[in-house]
């Protein structure tokens, strides 16, 4: 879908890469409607524009299930309720201090409930 | 990655789910003596619809005012329009009783006032029956309860982020399944004596929903290629006040419910007129059931009488301002956070999908037609019937999946596991299926595909329907098909949404086809499933309808709604009575 650019165009400057392999940073431009939050901005994302984008989360917009969560312009943020602003340009990045799982998604759950830990052939 | 280096564990009881239910049967089986495997694709007890659920368990424990589980079983079976298997709504309602004190001896935090636990009313119910925990936080308290219990269970091992993707079968008896683990895009088998689906509904199917992103109805999927048949698909339940205007940031969008009954939230369609009652509901004010309000909000906006975003206004402007910010506690101000303010203007809803009654047809022990095979929770169907009483899901959740747990471990004592390389066998057109594959040209978007599954169900399977849409819906089931393929898309690497969005839409077609076949077979209208063709309930049609796939055809059937031998005795009602739906 093409977006006409204006200045309330919305500029989320992606960082994306898998594992331990090299980051790069992607451009997306959104519309303002698009976007009340930044989940919604990611999932409009994957929808029309670039569907291999990687993004964690579960319960879409209650803020219950905890799994979105982020950095957005330096800051943790869940992506739920993490607002945009029209006209902005915002940094998205996954959690520096959890392992990066590809893209937005990080392995955030809990040790004991992580299936790779038995697959020890592949590390 | 070489078969031989798939993990391939055993355990007693496979359960596939990690909400309400499945963490329910988890703990009834270790209990029992089984050791467990519980997996989820999402993160262990966040995903599914457990967590979101915001208020009303429903359960006749009398605290409040005096009260009978029969009572609670007459009005669940007369919210289900005659389709209820009387069997289950009975094990809903009695051994409900037990499953939510045992929540409340774990430390649940249900809401109390003067010594005793709190009940409220709820639409349909005779009486205050429903607990919760405040502030709408009663579905994360439930998650967390069951998630200390089950992590302090030596016997449990618990996996998140680990995708099944389908049962194995053995000589006709589940044995396992072959799943993927997101973290590593590598394929893993379990083998097990028992296997319970505790994956949820299958809201996901519709643009407008109030679940999670993981209720796309993919252990209705497994069932069903597993062998074992669905019952009632046709019925999934709109809840009526879903938030639809202005835009609500990081709230469930059903929250409204509780607070219309708590303080008289008034309902008026796009002129500011009250309308309820213009649909025979006269004497019902806020205890209407969940179809009758759906079907009166959509009519108005049929009408052209809906509000500007295309639903009905919720009104609290004449509940003083003290009272309002007494009921909503802190919530009034994550409001103001969003720029609503209740005392100036209404806000706008609109019925959205939200439960699904049909589901895996199970007997009272929760097995399906599977042998090894069991269900529990949401993905049950029948207890319900055509329309769930507000109030019952987590009640079947943790009762149903007490249930399941136990039974499974009974089973798993007695069942031979298959061996691993035997195991190794029967994944085998999966794990082809996984491997990578040359792509005929440029794949589509998934992720849109889904978008437009969603609409294609919200506008024609929705909760309105007539044979020209739903036959419309059928074929348009075929064009997404063959516009995905069959083969998977994607890398196949570690959190691969490409190909997670295919596995999905795989199952999310499948599951929607049965409830799209399901709608079309059924000429009346009852509770959740209203056919503009063929309006008003039909007695001939008090009848289950079942769906079984067979080598890769559809076999729908009907057959007796389930009764008990000996019919329950209410007990005389203690509160009002309502009228049931017009």
């Amino acid at each position: 879908m093409n977006t006409q650019k204006n200045d309330r165009t919305i500029v989320l400057e992606v960082q994306r890469g898998v594992g331990r392999g090299p980051s790069r940073v992607q451009e997306y431009e959104l519309p303002e409607t698009a976007a009340a939050s930044l989940l919604d901005g990611l999932r409009w994302v994957r929808e029309h524009l670039d569907d291999t984008l990687a993004v964690r989360y579960s319960c879409i917009n209650a803020n219950a299930c905890k799994e979105c969560m982020m950095i957005l312009d330096g800051k943790v943020v869940y992506a739920c309720v993490a607002r945009m602003q029209p006209g902005a340009r915002h940094q998205v990045a996954p959690l520096p201090n959890k392992a990066r799982v590809r893209d937005l998604i990080s392995e955030i759950a809990p040790v004991k409930e992580r299936f790779d830990q038995e697959e020890n052939a592949d590390d | 990655m070489t078969a031989e280096n798939i993990v391939n564990r055993e355990t007693d009881v496979l359960v596939i789910g990690a909400g309400g239910a499945g963490m329910s049967a988890a703990l009834a089986a270790s209990q029992a003596g089984s050791r467990v495997i519980m997996t989820d694709r999402s993160l262990v007890g966040r995903g599914g619809a457990t967590i979101m659920a915001q208020m009303t368990v429903a359960v006749a424990l009398g605290e409040q005012t005096p009260d009978d589980w029969r009572n609670h079983y007459a009005d669940t079976l007369k919210a289900g329009r005659g389709l209820c298997s009387e069997p289950l709504a009975r094990l809903l309602c009695e051994s409900g009783i037990d499953a939510i004190r045992l929540m409340d001896s774990w430390g649940t935090g249900w809401a109390r006032s003067d010594g005793h636990l709190t009940q409220v009313q709820a639409p349909g119910h005779d009486r205050p029956r429903c607990v919760y925990v405040d502030y709408l936080n009663t579905g994360p308290a439930v998650a967390k309860t069951l998630r200390t219990q089950v992590a302090h269970d030596d016997n449990i091992e618990r996996y998140g982020d680990l995708l099944v993707l389908e049962l194995l079968v053995e000589q006709g008896r589940a044995c396992g399944a072959v799943a993927l683990n997101l973290t590593t895009g590598h394929p893993v088998i379990i083998r097990a004596g028992a296997v319970i689906v505790a994956t949820g509904g299958l809201t996901r199917l519709y643009r407008r929903n109030s679940a999670s992103l993981n209720m796309g109805g993919d252990g209705y999927a497994l069932a069903l290629r597993a062998g074992a048949r669905l019952i009632d698909m046709e019925f999934v339940q709109f809840f009526p006040i879903g938030h639809l205007a202005p835009r609500l940031v990081g709230f469930d969008p059903i929250m409204w419910d509780p607070f219309r009954y708590k303080l008289g939230g008034r309902l008026l369609n796009g002129l500011g007129e009250e309308f309820v009652e213009k649909y025979g509901h006269s004497n019902e004010g806020y205890t209407i059931t969940r179809d009758a309000a759906t079907y009166a909000i959509l009519k108005e906006v049929e009408a052209g009488r809906g509000s500007p975003a295309g639903g009905a206004y919720l009104s609290f402007q004449h509940v003083p301002e003290e009272t309002l910010r007494k009921a909503f506690g802190p919530i009034i101000d994550k409001l103001a956070a969003n720029g609503i303010d209740l005392t100036k203007s209404p806000i706008e809803v609109a019925p959205i999908a939200h439960y699904h009654m049909g589901g895996i047809r199970v007997e009272v022990d929760m097995s399906t037609d599977v042998p090894g095979l069991y269900a529990a929770g949401e993905a049950v169907g029948g207890a319900n019937g055509a329309n769930r009483l507000s109030g019952n899901a987590i009640t079947e959740a943790v009762s149903f999946g007490l249930q399941a747990g136990r039974s499974a471990s009974a089973h798993a004592a007695d069942a031979k596991a298959v061996e691993a390389r035997r195991a190794l066998e029967l994944a085998g057109p999966t794990l082809a299926r996984l491997e990578p594959a040359p792509q005929d040209g440029e794949s589509p978007n998934v992720a849109a595909l889904i978008a437009r599954l969603q609409a294609l169900m919200q506008d024609y399977v929705g909760p309105f329907r007539n044979e020209e849409g739903v036959q419309h819906a059928l074929g348009e089931l075929q064009v997404l098909k063959a516009e995905l393929g069959e083969v998977l898309p994607g890398d196949g690497g570690p959190q691969d949404p490409v190909r997670l969005d295919a596995l999905d839409l795989h199952n999310m077609l499948l599951v929607a086809e049965a409830v799209t076949r399901s709608a079309l077979a059924r000429r009346e209208s009852r509770g959740a499933h209203q056919r503009d063709d063929f309006p008003g309930m039909d007695d001939a049609w008090t009848l289950n309808q079942t769906l079984a796939l067979d080598k890769g055809q559809w076999r729908l059937d009907t057959e007796p709604v389930r009764r008990l031998e000996t019919p329950v005795e209410i007990p005389a009602a203690g509160g009002t009575e309502y009228e049931g739906q017009a």
